[in-house]
């Protein structure tokens, strides 16, 4: 269980996130903002719940809908808006934009625009702790999608055979793209595939921060203490489109009112009040704080100067 | 102190340096320790790689370092990419170059560009040692140079030694850039032999080597087709016809410089090159040529490479597929309108 303290931490980066994402959704919409954007709302238990057990030691690999894990993470808000903005002060320089935003200094090693591959990427890292002993883990976070790709089943068989630190966080939120994860793979339960390669696997609700904290805290002390990797399937949605401009039609309102109905904001609001973890004023506080920080961050962002052409050139390789 | 040691030796070599100056170097692949370290059964070493390249390493470095991996190139791969951005400096080895089939998206969309996406905070120190190359009546999926490919890609270097010598001085540089760097053998240059000085040393990436001087025409070579240059060469001198041979060494970033100061001085160029003709290393320096020593040029550049096919079985066939020294030679007589 986590302190009072933990529990408005939880609720600042959850609220966070939110906030975030709908804030890029109306810049987006009303042609403020460029580029392609996924957005996690609906999924924010799990990288939350998950992170929280983290610290700067550990790596994440994340996926093309990163903006929640990177705020789970700690990677600063202002780097992230400018980096979204396309300008010289983002986390990445303009270079990488939301498909790629990132800071190997926190340990977040990525989004990334090519699904699966933070998972061979994350046995990478694994294989960095224990092989220098630096008592950190590794996590890869990845959609049902991913689950089908060859990457996916690599780095897991690799992980099991090398028994490394690693937790693979599959966040099922039904969907590749458009299309029903029933009409991908015949197999009905997705953790299961953890058992072809020989490692552990849990299921968390992925709408219940409190449920995935419980399990990604045993999966995390598990690769900690070199008991090697853990599948950790975590059943949750994405309460907008697959990217912003996502049409749909392809699952019904009945269908994402029943899921939106288990908000994980909500959900975890209920419970920490009823525990008495969190105070309604102090909630109220965190809210205006975030919102602020959240415009601030969008202020700086456009204020931002754009990269210089000429830097089109740069950081290809490492000079020197 | 020299020594004459054979290719693979000499990268056997450079690997024990290496792993020696910097525990953070591993190697890692199918195969490289081949099962050695088996202790319950009495085996120290087996293997060590399908040329005996690591053999030995299990042994000084263990298994924590020397890693055999699963027959999974896209995983092992992807997972010295992500080993070599949080910290480790690896080594590994995709056995055979066509097999970059299965192992490219973690070259190509990661190891090339996290660097550069991420704003220049990472690094990713990763060498990938592959065989290339035809000659061994491997056929088609066992022969290729498809070193074109990983040249193609921005934030990848791509190297090929010809001689033992520098084999090991270029991988030592290879191993210790921070940036990823794609490193060929030919399979038919494995049991070459060469003068190989003893010790720690570094052949610069990016610097071509001028083997033979002649001021009659410049023959570009790279990897097993330096020694067709040299051997074309040769047969052109007793002719009267001298060359400058050169060893490219190094395919991205390539010495454009050496490659115009010498055509400069002999007016002609012809690049002999295994791999296929298009969107290739010939092609490039063809290009090169033209855009950037047209006024030098006495002649058309000639292009001496593999035709456009899948690399043959029969021996018969593939020594026919294999550009060879006298397909050079009758390259430089056209150029010289010795043919007409």
């Amino acid at each position: 269980m986590i302190s009072r303290e933990e529990a408005l931490d939880v609720y600042q980066q959850m609220r966070t996130i939110r906030s975030f994402e709908e804030k890029l959704d109306a810049l987006v919409k009303v042609g403020r903002l460029p580029g392609f954007l996924h957005l996690y709302v609906g999924q924010e238990a799990v990288a939350v719940g998950v992170c929280a057990h983290l610290n700067e030691r550990d790596i994440v690999n994340s996926t093309h809908r990163g903006h929640g894990h990177c705020i789970a993470k700690g990677v600063d808000l202002k780097g992230m808006m400018a980096e979204l903005f396309g300008r010289r002060t983002g986390i990445c320089n303009g270079k990488g934009g939301s498909m790629h935003i990132a800071d190997v200094n926190l340990g977040m090693l990525g989004a990334n625009g090519i699904v699966g591959a933070g998972v061979p990427l994350t046995v990478g890292a694994a294989l960095t702790a224990e092989t220098k002993g630096t008592g950190g883990v590794a996590v890869a976070f990845f959609g049902d999608g991913a689950t089908n790709q060859g990457q996916f089943h690599e780095g897991l068989n690799l992980a099991g055979a090398w028994k490394l630190p690693a937790v693979f966080v599959l966040e099922n939120n039904g969907y590749g793209e458009a299309t029903p994860i029933e009409f991908a793979t015949a197999v009905g339960d997705l953790s299961v595939r953890a058992s072809a390669y020989g490692i552990r696997s849990l299921v968390a609700d992925g709408m219940d921060f409190f449920d995935v904290f419980e399990k990604a805290g045993q999966a995390i002390e598990h690769a900690r203490n070199g008991e090697g990797p853990t599948l950790l399937e975590c059943r949750t949605y994405r309460f907008l489109g697959h990217f912003v401009g996502d049409p749909m039609g392809y699952r019904s309102e009945a269908e994402q009112d029943d899921w939106k109905s288990r908000d994980p904001l909500e959900t975890f609001l209920a419970k920490a009040l009823e525990l008495g973890l969190v105070r309604e004023d102090a909630l109220k506080r965190i809210d205006e704080q975030v919102a602020a920080e959240i415009e601030a961050a969008v202020e700086a962002a456009e204020a931002a100067p754009y990269p210089e052409p000429s830097d089109v050139l740069t950081d290809v390789y490492v000079e020197g | 102190m020299a020594r004459r040691l054979s290719f693979k030796d000499a990268i056997n070599e450079a690997l024990f340096i290496a792993m020696r100056a910097d525990a953070d170097v591993i190697v890692m692949g199918e195969d490289v320790a081949g099962g050695g370290g088996r202790k319950d059964q009495g085996i120290e070493d087996a293997w060590g790689g399908p040329f005996g390249t690591t053999k030995g390493l299990i042994g000084e470095f263990g298994p924590k370092r020397v890693r055999d991996t699963p027959i999974s190139e896209m995983g092992f791969v992807g997972a010295a990419v992500g080993a070599a951005a949080t910290g480790l400096r690896p080594v590994a080895e995709l056995m055979f170059i066509d097999f970059l089939g299965v192992a490219l998206d973690p070259l190509l969309n990661q190891a090339a560009k996290m660097r550069y996406m991420f704003g220049g905070k990472a690094r990713v120190p990763l060498t990938l040692r592959t065989n290339v190359g035809a000659g061994n009546r491997a056929a088609s999926q066992h022969s290729q140079a498809l070193y074109g490919f990983t040249v193609a890609i921005p934030g990848l270097k791509t190297v090929i030694p010809s001689t033992p010598a520098d084999a090991k001085g270029l991988l030592l540089s290879a191993i210790r850039d921070d940036s990823p760097v794609i490193f060929c053998e030919s399979k038919s240059l494995m049991n070459s032999e060469g003068e190989v000085p003893e010790g720690d040393y570094e052949i610069p990436i990016g610097e071509a080597a001028v083997l033979r001087e002649g001021s009659d025409v410049t023959l570009v070579g790279m990897g097993s087709t330096v020694h067709t240059a040299l051997a074309a060469a040769e047969t052109l001198a007793a002719d009267g016809v001298h060359a400058d041979v050169i060893d490219l060494r190094s395919l991205y970033p390539m010495d454009e410089t050496t490659i115009l100061e010498s055509l400069a001085k002999t007016g002609r160029v012809v690049v002999v090159d295994e791999a296929t003709p298009h969107c290739g290393m010939a092609a490039d320096i063809a290009s090169l040529c033209a855009d950037k020593g047209f006024d030098s040029l006495d002649a058309p550049v000639k292009k001496v490479t593999a035709p456009h096919t899948p690399v043959p079985f029969s021996p018969v066939l593939e020594d026919a597929f294999m550009p060879s020294a006298d397909d050079v030679v009758v390259a430089v007589h056209e150029q010289l309108g010795w043919n007409a």
